[in-house]
């Protein structure tokens, strides 16, 4: 038998001295990993495990000046099913059909799927979620999340907007005020297997959600809705494009009312409630509300590609009184009178002599009256809204003086209204006014402002000269009431005099007792206004813009209401569509707005006023 | 003075190889528990079928271990014979897992052959040295042995090349050992290292077999990799144990991230859930078992028993540095599992036959000399 010789003993110590020291090195190794690199490695390992989940914060609402809730949020509830919980399939499928409504073959289709987690049905009302969990079914998920959700559908739809998918506001309100409303986010850390299934007790790290702030707006539920079925009824009667309405306090710019109609429904934003495009200027488009649509909205929908679809749809959304620009026409006539006042370049008692156009330099501006006005004075001049006198004031100011009193108007800048898309004055250059640019200019021709702006710029010259700034926005509360922020607005001072202010509203007191505007008048209340007939690009299509612009109590304004009906059929006098509206409007919510009818004078007898007139 | 035949039998292996076992069985439970979920429905799936294996490994290691090692010396040859047949019989009939025939199906049970090839090879060479050790001095015979070995190193390549390297280190050990020189082995060692070198060189410049650089690029840069993945994820586990780990059961590496965590990779898992501590103890049991095996080979009453279990301990420590190596990404991946621990059937069969054979060379030790009495059993 062969010795185990020394050498052969000397070697087996070399060996296991050899594999000594490779797993002492190997120990070097584990130690620079688990030490010296154990951060970088536990952090990406923590980065593959750990699964960030949203809890949604709950959107402030928006509430009117009489509380009513305008946006608020529906728990909505998503159903899903995790396969691998899944017990008594049969039982699943039964429950979920039923509650559900859905068609057997679609739940078991995703009951049977082998995925970790399928949806059944997102959307689903709460009412029902809570109904499923009471079954109790293992492996049936319902889970609990917000959704934006206006009670009034289609009220004040362009001055709200509505909220997308994440819930971030898209137009509106909703954009302008994201910041208050959309509140923080909360999170939930859990951890997950490779599959990326969550693990039970992992003890998941939270972070609470903090809900949006309540915004609270000057708009009032009760005039907006009285507005919006004045228009509605115009729009209908005279098969009108669109109606726009606007009510505001003209003392301090608050925004009581803004109808833009045809409207939409905000808890359906995304279906068209316009008519095709070849429809679209036929006399079709006066349905009124969104929800009549839907049919048509739908039909429509699937014959047009995502590029016509979503520009229908961003017209659809144009808050017109504020996005879009018009002609003013005669109701700019209240802007170029203040100027002259104010740099007294005509009194009261001037007289003027309108043979039914004027000339100017070779150009022979024609007056609405085909046979003139006659001799009157500067008071009836504006109560006939008579455009050779307005040239003559526009002339007599000169172009240096109009557009200074445009810019301290500040009819020049935008009116900072907190609606998004706010469009810019579109007025000649000064260097490019001539005195034909400037006649027209001077009774509202030849430019074009938002209706916001021509509601904004004679609120602050009826009001004593303050140009103030026009606003929805008046405070932000959170959810308990506790007043977080109150919005605050800038007012510019002394634009025109007190003394001009005041005679701008006798003067268009008179209009509307006396004058072109009678039909705005109502028994016991003062009233001033200014109507408006403008003419739409082409001449030649004979589109007509019918507006009236009146306030109320004329001796101190609170409440000032600019109509727009756009193409109205049949008659198109701003004095005789246009003013009854405001009308309407004035009778409900003087009354409302706790303004009691007093002493006033008689309506006079004076023509009609239109304040067409066409450049030849 | 009539010498007392003092036989020995080594109790310090015995309890490491139990200790090993029982720590192995504790770690795959917690490794494989998600896995044997998710796969069979029984969280302890792959635990329970290690435990079959480990009690018909425990049976095996005592009846060897009873049995005089020298029995074993005649079935040298057969015992080469039959583990090459049954790897050639594999690459024909064998299970097909991610690519590889290395499974034979028993109906019973199914066996790896590859791991009888390991302790054949030891067998045989053992039995071919002890007989001739004179020739050991001659570096001629080293060579001659090591090539009667390539041929099972070489059909073990075929469909396993992790084991063959294993087999090819087992016998390279046995022939370092049972030679007294040394200058020839660190020649033959700096030619190997040359060779490879050459090897890298042309690889580099030569594209068709740039293809098998990828385990090397993978290997340097294992994030650039999508074949990095399981040692990225290996590092993962690693780095994320830290000093004291995440606690028993708490790794979430082995949650799908580590593929098949309870095989290969399961030493990452350990370094997980017990940090560097426990990885320490961990390479510390494995080196006091090394060192039993040590004790008993140079105690050993003949070469043959001496070669035996030095057979085995350059087996197990092969094993052990290599898994570790792969794991912490200090060599380029290959597949080998971690003794004792990692999930695997055969192979905690044939390692636990193992240690029946290095406690019988244990039993076979005779003390001439006043024995120490603390290492020291009576039997009759």
């Amino acid at each position: 038998m062969q010795r185990n010789k020394t050498y052969n003993r000397k070697k087996i110590l070399i060996v296991f001295l050899g594999v000594f020291l490779v797993l002492i090195s190997l120990t070097a190794r584990l130690t620079y990993l688990m030490i010296f690199r154990s951060e970088y490695y536990g952090q990406k390992a923590e980065d593959l495990h750990e699964r960030e989940r949203d809890i949604k914060a709950a959107r402030g609402e928006i509430i009117d000046a009489t509380g009513t809730v305008l946006a608020t949020n529906r728990t909505v509830c998503t159903i899903s099913v995790i396969h691998s919980q899944l017990q008594d399939k049969e039982r699943v499928i039964r429950v979920l059909c039923e509650e559900l409504g859905l068609s057997e073959e679609t739940v078991r289709k995703r009951v049977e799927k082998n995925s970790s987690i399928e949806r059944v049905k997102s959307n689903v009302d709460k009412e029902t979620g809570d109904k499923i969990r009471a079954y109790g079914l293992s492996g049936v998920k319902v889970d609990e999340d917000y959704k934006r959700y206006y009670p009034y559908d289609s009220l004040a739809s362009k001055v709200l907007g509505f909220t997308g998918g994440d819930n971030q506001g898209i137009i509106g309100l909703e954009v302008k005020y994201e910041e208050y409303l959309k509140g923080t986010n909360g999170k939930i850390l859990t951890l997950t297997d490779a599959r990326g299934v969550e693990i039970e007790n992992a003890g998941e790290r939270r972070a609470e959600p903090v809900d949006g702030y309540n915004l609270h707006v000057s708009l009032d539920y009760n005039i907006q809705m009285y507005a919006q079925q004045a228009a509605a009824r115009v729009l209908e009667s005279k098969e009108a494009d669109s109606v726009s309405v606007i009510l505001m306090n003209p003392q301090n710019g608050e925004i009581m009312g803004m109808v833009n109609l045809p409207e939409f429904n905000l808890n359906d934003p995304f279906t068209l409630n316009l008519q095709q495009p070849e429809a679209a200027d036929s006399s079709e488009t006066a349905e009124p509300g969104a929800e009549a649509s839907d049919t048509t909205g739908t039909e429509t929908a699937a014959e047009l590609t995502p590029e016509e679809k979503q520009d229908l749809l961003n017209q659809m959304w144009r808050n017109q009184c504020i996005n879009d620009t018009y002609e003013p026409g005669s109701t700019f006539k209240i802007i170029t009178a203040s100027a002259a006042l104010e740099e007294q370049v005509v009194a009261l008692d001037d007289s003027f002599f309108c043979p039914g156009f004027k000339m100017v330099e070779d150009r022979k501006i024609r007056c609405h009256k085909v046979g003139g006005h006659g001799s009157e004075d500067f008071i009836h001049g504006i109560m006939n809204s008579c455009n050779p006198v307005f040239i003559e004031l526009g002339l007599r100011l000169g172009i240096d003086n109009m557009y200074d009193y445009f810019r301290q108007f500040g009819l020049l800048s935008k009116t900072n209204i907190d609606l998004p898309g706010e469009a810019a004055t579109i007025m000649h250059k000064k260097e490019n006014m001539g005195q034909v640019e400037l006649a027209t200019v001077a009774f509202g021709q030849s430019f074009q402002i938002t209706p916001m702006q021509l509601a904004t710029t004679v609120s602050s010259l009826i009001n004593g000269g303050n140009r103030v700034t026009p606003h929805f926005g008046v405070s932000i509360q959170d959810s308990e009431g506790n007043l977080i922020e109150e919005l605050a607005y800038e007012t510019q001072e002394g634009i025109v005099s007190e003394e001009t202010s005041e005679t701008m509203r006798m003067l268009l007191e008179k209009v509307v007792s006396e004058g072109s505007g009678k039909r705005a008048y109502i028994e016991g209340y003062t009233i001033g206004g200014k109507t408006a007939t403008s003419q739409t690009l082409p001449r030649s299509a004979n589109r007509y813009i019918s507006s009236f612009i009146g306030f109320a109590p004329a001796e101190d304004p609170q409440v000032l209401a600019l109509v727009i009906i756009n193409n109205p059929k049949g008659i198109y006098y701003g004095g005789t569509i246009a003013a009854p509206v405001v009308q309407e409007i004035f009778s409900n919510i003087l009354p409302y707005l706790g303004i009691e009818p007093g002493e006033t004078a008689e309506p006079g007898n004076s023509g009609e006023a239109v304040g067409e007139a066409g450049m030849e | 003075m009539k010498q007392k035949r003092v036989r020995y039998f080594d109790y310090s292996l015995l309890f490491i190889v139990i200790f090993l076992i029982c720590f192995g069985l504790v770690m795959l439970y917690s490794t494989s528990s998600y896995n044997g979920e998710l796969k069979f429905g029984d969280a302890a799936f792959y635990v329970k079928r290690q435990i079959r294996a480990t009690l018909l490994g425990f049976v095996c290691m005592f009846i060897i271990a009873r049995i005089d090692y020298h029995f074993w010396k005649h079935f040298w040859l057969l015992a080469y014979i039959v583990a090459m047949g049954l790897c050639i019989l594999v690459m024909f009939v064998g299970e097909e897992t991610n690519g590889s025939r290395r499974w034979l199906d028993l109906k019973v049970i199914s066996f790896q052959p590859s791991e009888l090839a390991k302790l054949a090879m030891i067998v045989f060479l053992a039995v071919i040295i002890s007989n001739a050790p004179k020739a050991m001095r001659n570096f001629r015979s080293l060579v001659k042995v090591i090539v009667l070995a390539l041929p099972m190193v070489g059909v073990v390549a075929m469909e396993n090349l992790s084991t063959a390297i294993i087999i090819l280190g087992i016998a390279v050990a046995l022939v370092f050992v049972s030679s007294p020189k040394y200058l020839q082995f660190i020649l033959v060692a700096l030619g190997i290292v040359a060779a490879g070198g050459a090897f890298l060189l042309v690889s580099l410049l030569d594209e068709n077999l740039a293809y098998r650089m990828e385990r090397i690029f993978i290997w340097l840069e294992p994030e650039k990799y999508e074949k990095g993945f399981q040692t990225l994820q290996g590092l993962y586990a690693i780095g994320s144990g830290g000093l004291f780990g995440k606690g028993l059961g708490a790794s979430m590496q082995k949650l799908g991230f580590v593929p098949e965590a309870q095989n290969d990779m399961i030493f990452s898992i350990i370094c997980e859930e017990l940090g560097l501590f426990g990885a320490i103890c961990v390479i510390l049991l494995f080196l006091l078992l090394i060192w039993r095996f040590m004790v008993i080979a140079n105690n050993a009453a003949d070469l043959y028993g001496a070669l035996l279990v030095t057979g085995i301990m350059a087996h197990v420590a092969i094993q052990v540095i290599l898994n570790i190596a792969v794991v912490t990404n200090t060599i380029p991946n290959t597949g080998i599992s971690l003794p004792f621990i990692s999930y695997g059937g055969t192979s905690v069969l044939f390692l636990m036959a193992e240690m029946g054979l290095a406690l019988s060379v244990s039993r076979g030790i005779q003390f001439e000399e006043e024995p120490e009495p603390m290492a020291i059993r009576r039997t009759l």
